[in-house]
């Protein structure tokens, strides 16, 4: 216990005098904080859409109105034919084209044929999310073009309830991920360094000689860093709070002992990961496949329901996904640890073996 | 007859198909000073590993003061120290704060640490240099300062690894008389180089070639046996025969 | 050029001694185009669906089959109208739809106006919630409006695999992490070790000496671009359709463009930790946030789209869509193409001035 707190006055002494990286530890968060929200809004505005009318009924005259005072779109113009349509948007012009068929208006008739919407996709997303916001805006219209039509509109008959996020601000849904993201390279990549360091330096020979043991030696190596991400989570939160008006929905003690478990097992691979290479460069590439599969696999950007199952299978291998779940359910629904016991379950194993790892890992003698 | 510190029989280590310790024996005496020589690539630091707790030997026996170098590494750990060719204090931390790292490692109280830290400043002549970083020390400094900080907690044996490459003559000479300051202190000396002016100050000397030893004497009596002036022209007479250099 | 010849070797050795690395920087892409071709999917295919049903009735029966078959929706089942809130809570669902007991009365039989059904969304994720919304009331307000959806197709990317998004993304990042932030580190790390003076004091000229030690990671940069290729042609079926040539051209300038920015930071970093955080959080984050591999540029704050102009890994993917996807011709990305010169010139530039500077 007394060598721990001698080693870990070394490491706490050593990162303040690197003239970089407590800088780079302080400032990178709020960065990524401030600036990133604003990226992932996933919400697409003046998305160019081009109208191919067959129907030029008051009908479909309504729906291209529609299109036209919409923010997400921007009308370009009505085109003749599909063709001339594509050519539009081969241009880089037009993103969707919407084909009003003739007999639009006729909903229950026989003879009414759908409309069809076809999206540029070498930008899926926007192509993606304007089809959406396309799709909404044709059922809502022939919502109102069936109620008219009968005495009660059956799209009065349904009502929506937004729960825990009633202004749907795809913002809020990020930033717990964002969040994420600054644990994982904070909380992985600088132990990983900070020991790679001793070893490329060769003063990690002179604790091998030492008396030291390798469980203190690999704690003084990981708490230092436990300390740094919850204070980066913190900080991260302030700024969700004071900047986003987005407040943690659950208990704060239910994100903060997630956290606690998601670093543990963050630092323990990163360490693990160190002690298995000789130079910094190896560790790096390690630990950047590692985070690269993190970052897009764990449905931190996109969802893993929407993954095949094989994929899926793989995400569970992955701790960052089940913390991505606890995160996010508490943060925005209030969800209980109660209710979450499997993700915390799963994530403390990961935090055990990890650690575990990291300590069986380190050889003091070859 | 003092008593036998350091004690090895047929000691080896092979990495793979290569054999780079091959069946060494010998014995160190209390208060020695043991020189440990070869050319680069003849085992000496793989054999020095060993014995430190480094390294596991593939085959072969040794104890150092006692404790066998098979199952009580981390024994042996507290005993000795230790000191490498590569530089070995923390350059990003101040003198002060690298002696009392190495006080708590080996777990000498604050108030030890403190008073063998100011005794070994002022001996060292270090006080005003006792708040700079290690690294914008000059290297001859460094190595002094490594050198008694090996020595903080009065061990029974420190293994030196080319404890005097790349400083100058002057610098090297003061280094040298810490080491028999040490040794008068009752201290065991294990020491590897390769400079054979060096050999000439050790108690007893071994030369290693190709893995084994190929000489071991005080360098009186080796310069009788090889018919030689200086242990450099024993040396040179060994390196000629040896396969690997 | 003997001198320079010898340097290579050297280099080359270096990298090839160190296996581990190697393996990965060599599979690396190739893991990352297979699982982000099959497995990574923007889209949202799957919205879990939990009924509350007070009073059974023929229409709730056609309403709840109409759910299950729809592809969009997997079915969960009923619960009370008193867990409809904690089966969101704990993500047994994302939706709740709550009938009422006079769900599918008739109107003309109605004493009142109010809904008769009502949706409760987890809207925590507010794109699945708003879209959802629209498929689920297009099932439930009945055949007739059910039938009317809309038909959708992605031209270009027909089954809006998003491994066609993914690919020219996944390049931008892997050349990026190959070049710039390896050739970052092994000039800093012979900073470090002090060999870099040994080097400068031979007679070969400075700048050879960092051209060597480019070179390698080059060849790796383009077996990677062979291996990336060949994948998205035969594994993900890429159509491939505008000019190969285009894409191997397009490519091998942003390559030197990152050996460029590798030899930047090293001029700025004296020690590889330095070296490899400048890279990791100034370059990985961004290529990944601020390039519209993931998220379109066009959303962002102006200012914002302003900064991603500087970010070379824009121009690189929004030119490999072009070619890659779009299948246009060269002559299409020839402004992509001369911004990522002019970005080459300039920092080639930059870091050539630092690096003599430095040697004064």
């Amino acid at each position: 216990m007394k060598i721990l707190l001698v080693l870990l006055d070394k490491e706490i002494r050593q990162f303040w005098r690197n003239r970089f990286l407590p800088v780079m530890t302080i400032v990178f968060p709020i960065l990524v904080m401030l600036i990133f929200p604003w990226i992932t809004t996933m919400e697409v505005r003046n998305v160019g859409v081009v109208v191919v009318d067959g129907d030029r009924s008051s009908a479909s005259r309504r729906l291209v109105s529609k299109i036209g005072a919409s923010d997400n779109f921007s009308l370009l113009g009505t085109a003749p034919d599909f063709n001339s349509a594509l050519a539009a948007l081969e241009a880089g012009e037009a993103d969707i084209i919407v084909e009003i068929p003739d007999g639009f208006g006729e909903i229950r008739a026989e003879e009414h044929r759908n409309v069809s919407i076809s999206a540029n996709g070498v930008n899926a997303v926007k192509g993606a999310l304007g089809t959406q916001y396309m799709l909404q805006t044709v059922m809502r219209t022939q919502a109102e073009l069936l109620g008219e039509k009968m005495p009660f509109s059956p799209a009065d008959d349904i009502a929506v309830l937004n729960l825990y996020n009633p202004t749907l601000e795809y913002r809020f849904y990020m930033i717990p991920a964002l969040m994420i993201i600054l644990m994982i390279m904070l909380g992985g990549f600088l132990p990983a360094l900070n020991l790679v360091i001793e070893k490329e330096k060769g003063t990690i020979e002179q604790i091998n000689v030492s008396p030291v043991g390798r469980l203190p030696f690999t704690l003084a190596k990981l708490i230092p860093f436990w300390i740094i991400v919850l204070a980066v989570l913190s900080v991260a939160m302030l700024i969700a709070r004071f900047v986003y008006g987005l407040t943690i929905a659950g208990s704060a003690g239910a994100i903060y002992s997630a956290s606690v478990l998601f670093v543990l097992a963050m630092s323990g691979l990163g360490v693990t990961v160190a002690n298995h290479s000789s130079t910094m460069q190896q560790t790096m590439f390690e630990m950047f496949f590692f985070v690269v599969i993190f970052v897009l696999m764990s449905g931190l950007i996109t969802p893993v329901e929407s993954m095949p199952e094989w994929a899926q299978w793989i995400t569970r291998l992955l701790p960052p996904r089940y913390f991505v779940d606890i995160m996010r359910a508490v943060y925005l629904k209030g969800t209980t640890v109660a209710e979450l016991w499997r993700e915390y379950l799963a994530l403390g194993g990961f935090a055990l073996l990890f650690d575990t790892l990291a300590v069986v890992a380190y050889k003091k003698q070859a | 007859m003092t008593r036998t510190v350091i004690s090895v029989r047929e000691l080896t280590k092979r990495f793979g198909d290569f054999t780079a310790v091959d069946r060494i024996s010998f014995d160190v005496r209390e208060g020695e000073i043991f020189g440990f020589l070869g050319a680069n690539g003849a085992g000496k630091t793989t054999a020095m590993r060993m014995l430190c707790g480094l390294s596991y030997p593939t085959s072969g026996s040794g104890t150092v003061d006692g404790f066998d170098i098979m199952r009580d590494g981390e024994k042996i750990k507290r005993r000795i120290g230790y000191m490498s060719q590569r530089f070995s204090l923390y350059d990003d931390l101040t003198v002060r704060e690298n002696i009392r790292l190495y006080g708590g490692i080996y777990g000498l109280g604050r108030r030890q640490t403190q008073e063998r830290m100011e005794e070994l400043l002022r001996r060292l002549d270090f006080m005003s240099e006792r708040d700079t970083l290690v690294g914008s020390l000059p290297l001859g400094w460094k190595q002094k300062l490594a050198f008694s900080v090996a020595t903080l907690h009065r061990p029974g044996v420190v293994f030196l690894d080319e404890p005097t490459g790349g400083v100058d003559p002057l610098t090297r000479r003061q280094f040298w008389e810490m080491i028999y300051e040490a040794a008068a202190g009752g201290t065991t000396v294990f020491v590897t180089t390769h400079y054979m002016d060096e050999a000439e100050y050790c108690s007893r000397v071994s030369i290693m070639a190709d893995g084994r030893i190929r000489a071991l004497d005080t360098p009186a009596a080796l310069k009788r046996e090889f018919g030689a002036a200086t242990m450099d022209d024993v040396f040179r007479k060994i390196a000629r025969e040896a396969k690997r250099i | 050029m003997k001198g320079f010849a010898s340097f290579v070797k050297k280099e080359i050795l270096h990298i090839l001694r160190d296996r581990r690395t190697m393996l990965i920087v060599l599979l690396m892409p190739a893991v990352l185009m297979l699982l982000f071709g099959f497995a990574i999917s923007t889209e949202v295919n799957n919205i879990d669906v939990a009924a509350v049903v007070p009073k059974r009735s023929e229409e709730v029966r056609k309403a709840l089959e109409r759910i299950s078959n729809n592809p969009y929706f997997t079915y969960k089942g009923t619960v009370s109208q008193m867990d409809a809130e904690s089966c969101l809570r704990s993500g047994f669902a994302d939706a709740v739809v709550v009938f009422a007991p006079d769900f599918g009365v008739p109107a003309e039989a109605r004493t009142d106006r109010r809904p008769k059904v009502q949706i409760m969304f987890d809207a925590s994720n507010s794109n699945d919630a708003q879209t959802g919304e629209w498929y689920l009331r297009g099932v439930l307000a009945g055949e007739s409006l059910a039938a009317a959806m809309p038909e959708t197709r992605m031209l270009y990317n027909p089954q809006m695999k998003s491994a066609y998004n993914f690919v020219p993304g996944i390049m931008g990042l892997i050349f990026i992490l190959i070049c710039a932030i390896m050739t970052s580190v092994s000039i800093v790390r012979e900073k470090e070790n002090g060999t870099m003076e040994v080097l400068l004091v031979s007679p070969v000229r400075p700048l050879r000496i960092i051209l060597a030690k480019m070179i390698p990671y080059f060849l790796l940069s383009c077996i990677n671009l062979a291996t990336i290729m060949l994948l998205a042609r035969f594994a993900l079926g890429m159509p491939m359709a505008g000019s190969a040539a285009g894409t191997v051209g397009l490519s091998m300038l942003y390559v030197v463009l990152a050996l460029a920015l590798g030899l930047f930071i090293s001029t700025i970093a004296d020690k590889q930790a330095t070296a490899l955080i400048i890279s990791a959080m100034l370059m990985l984050l961004p290529v990944i946030m601020l390039s519209g591999m993931i998220f379109p540029i066009e959303n962002m704050p102006e200012i914002l789209q302003f900064v991603s102009c500087f970010i070379p890994a824009r121009w690189y993917i929004d030119g490999l869509r072009k070619l890659m996807i779009e299948g246009l011709p060269f002559a299409e990305v020839m402004k992509e193409f001369l911004i990522l010169l002019a970005m080459t010139a300039a920092i080639m530039a930059m870091s050539l001035k630092k690096f003599n500077d430095k040697l004064e």
